[in-house]
């Protein structure tokens, strides 16, 4: 099972936490408001590999966290940090 | 069961070429049939399926094998439903045994908004030709005797829908079975042969590179399951999937007879009984994204607690095997079929935990796309370009479990 390192809770079972999906860059719907950015509402990156995250410590301290983690093997490559 | 022993599938391994019309990357379930279907109803016999382990190694030979249609909206109804018929007649058609068994198919309902969802659903399900019905508590215990209709005191059953016509096949000669079909008339199936890239010509993919060298293509279709992304990416194309872990495990023989499917919404799991007599026992998928075929501790922990409090029998059990799949889990739970805006480069994929039953109506939808050049109407609904058009197919009847 994975474990997650809160900084403000310290070392909690992912069943706290909810996924909030990967750590994206700003939409273009927001630098040219006339544009439909499909992409940013529904493609993902789906990495194999490392990835940035953010996650939300819902039976903790109910604050968004970053997370570096790898998929390949399902484990935390840098704790959380609040961001 | 003595003809299924008897009757051997014999496969015959071909050396691939350089050029071939078709290119199918994934050696499961949905790669077979596809192949399968485009010799066998198109003539199409100038056809590659390139797998990178062994036939039916991935989630074709992962999955729980059941086979239902009881689905949360039109399309997805009508398109299960013909799956399900091409399910009952397959043995037939490709004159093999794949130990489809119907069982038929119990959804609990412990709360009275669940109640009324599972009759709406039952009302959706018959307007689109498969059948489903709603049940008391007393004639769901006729159904499963083994039921504790209090669930432990916890999650009492108010009534369920049952369809009867869901059942179970043995997911590896499914597979066997299409490859075996689709070798005889032609078809190369390659093992060991990995996709390393894809091969383009301008903006038009015109074929795959593997470990063995490149080969040619005017047709490239991924079947693949769990590493999606990655092919497509090398296409050039986004799709909306995650890739989450799903775990499932059996336990040891239960002596007695387990005919039905008990599969329950609210909680999350399904229980029912392989031909070994094994309980097959299944959930949600994990919550995070991932390709680690690790198995968790935690896991088997929530679903023991869950199902024992309706099936307090299986607490006298003890678990035997416990294994991981990687399911591509689309943005609105339903599948993504058909061309991609690339020219030459097809998808089957967004299977989820759902990818089993489809099997056949997969298969047959895209053989027919592959050598007609257009969407047959079951599939039409299921394109890349839904997105686009905001046009999504959000099922309520696949989300979490099987």
């Amino acid at each position: 099972m994975l474990w997650i390192d809160c900084p403000t809770c310290g070392r909690r079972p992912v069943d706290e936490y909810a996924f909030g999906g990967e750590l994206r860059g700003v939409p273009d719907t927001i630098t040219d408001p006339t544009s439909r950015d499909v992409d940013y509402a529904w493609m993902y990156d789906n990495v194999d590999g490392l990835t940035s995250e953010r996650w939300f410590h819902a039976a903790g301290c109910r604050r968004w966290l970053t997370l570096d983690r790898d998929t390949a093997t399902d484990s935390v490559v840098q704790a959380g940090r609040l961001t | 069961m003595s003809d299924f022993i008897e009757r051997r599938i014999a496969l015959s391994w071909a050396e691939p070429k350089r050029t071939y019309d078709v290119v199918i990357i994934g050696g499961g379930g949905h790669g077979l049939a596809t192949a399968y279907y485009l010799a066998a109803r198109h003539g199409i016999t100038d056809v590659v399926v390139l797998e990178a382990g062994y036939i039916g190694a991935g989630n074709s030979g992962r999955n729980t094998t059941i086979i239902r249609a009881n689905y949360g909206i039109p399309e997805a109804v009508r398109f299960y439903q013909h799956s399900l018929e091409l399910y009952q007649g397959l043995e037939d058609e490709l004159d093999c045994s794949i130990m489809h068994t119907r069982k038929g198919l119990i959804w609990l309902a412990h709360t009275e908004p669940q109640l009324r969802a599972e009759r709406a659903r039952s009302l959706l399900n018959v307007a689109c030709g498969a059948e489903t019905v709603m049940i008391t508590p007393e004639e769901t215990k006729q159904l499963c005797p083994q039921l504790d209709l209090t669930g432990g005191g916890r999650y009492p059953v108010l009534g369920a829908s049952y369809h009867p016509a869901a059942a179970t096949a043995r997911h590896d000669r499914v597979v066997w079975a299409y490859a075996q079909g689709a070798m005889r008339r032609g078809v190369h199936v390659v093992q060991h042969r990995k996709v390393t890239g894809l091969l383009r010509d301008g903006a038009r993919i015109t074929g795959v590179d593997t470990t063995a060298g490149p080969i040619n293509a005017r047709v490239v279709l991924s079947a693949v399951g769990g590493n999606v992304s990655t092919v497509a990416a090398q296409a050039g194309v986004r799709l909306p999937i995650r890739s989450h872990p799903l775990q499932a495990f059996v336990t040891n023989f239960y002596t007695e007879a387990f005919q039905p499917i008990v599969s329950d919404t609210e909680l999350l799991c399904y229980v029912s009984q392989t031909e070994r007599g094994q309980m097959l026992i299944g959930a949600e998928f994990d919550r995070q994204p991932s390709y680690s075929l690790r198995s968790s501790f935690s896991f088997l922990q929530s679903t023991c607690a869950k199902v024992t409090q309706l099936l307090p029998f299986l607490g006298d059990l003890r678990i035997l095997r416990q294994w991981t799949g990687i399911c591509d889990i689309s943005a609105d739970f339903s599948p993504i079929m058909g061309a991609t805006g690339v020219d030459g480069f097809l998808v089957t994929t967004g299977w989820g935990t759902w990818g089993f039953k489809a099997i056949p109506a997969g298969g047959e939808g895209m053989a027919e796309l592959i050598a007609t050049g257009r969407s047959p109407a079951l599939l039409e609904p299921f394109g890349l370009d839904r997105f686009a058009r905001d046009d999504t197919m959000a099922d309520p009847g696949s989300t979490g479990t099987h």
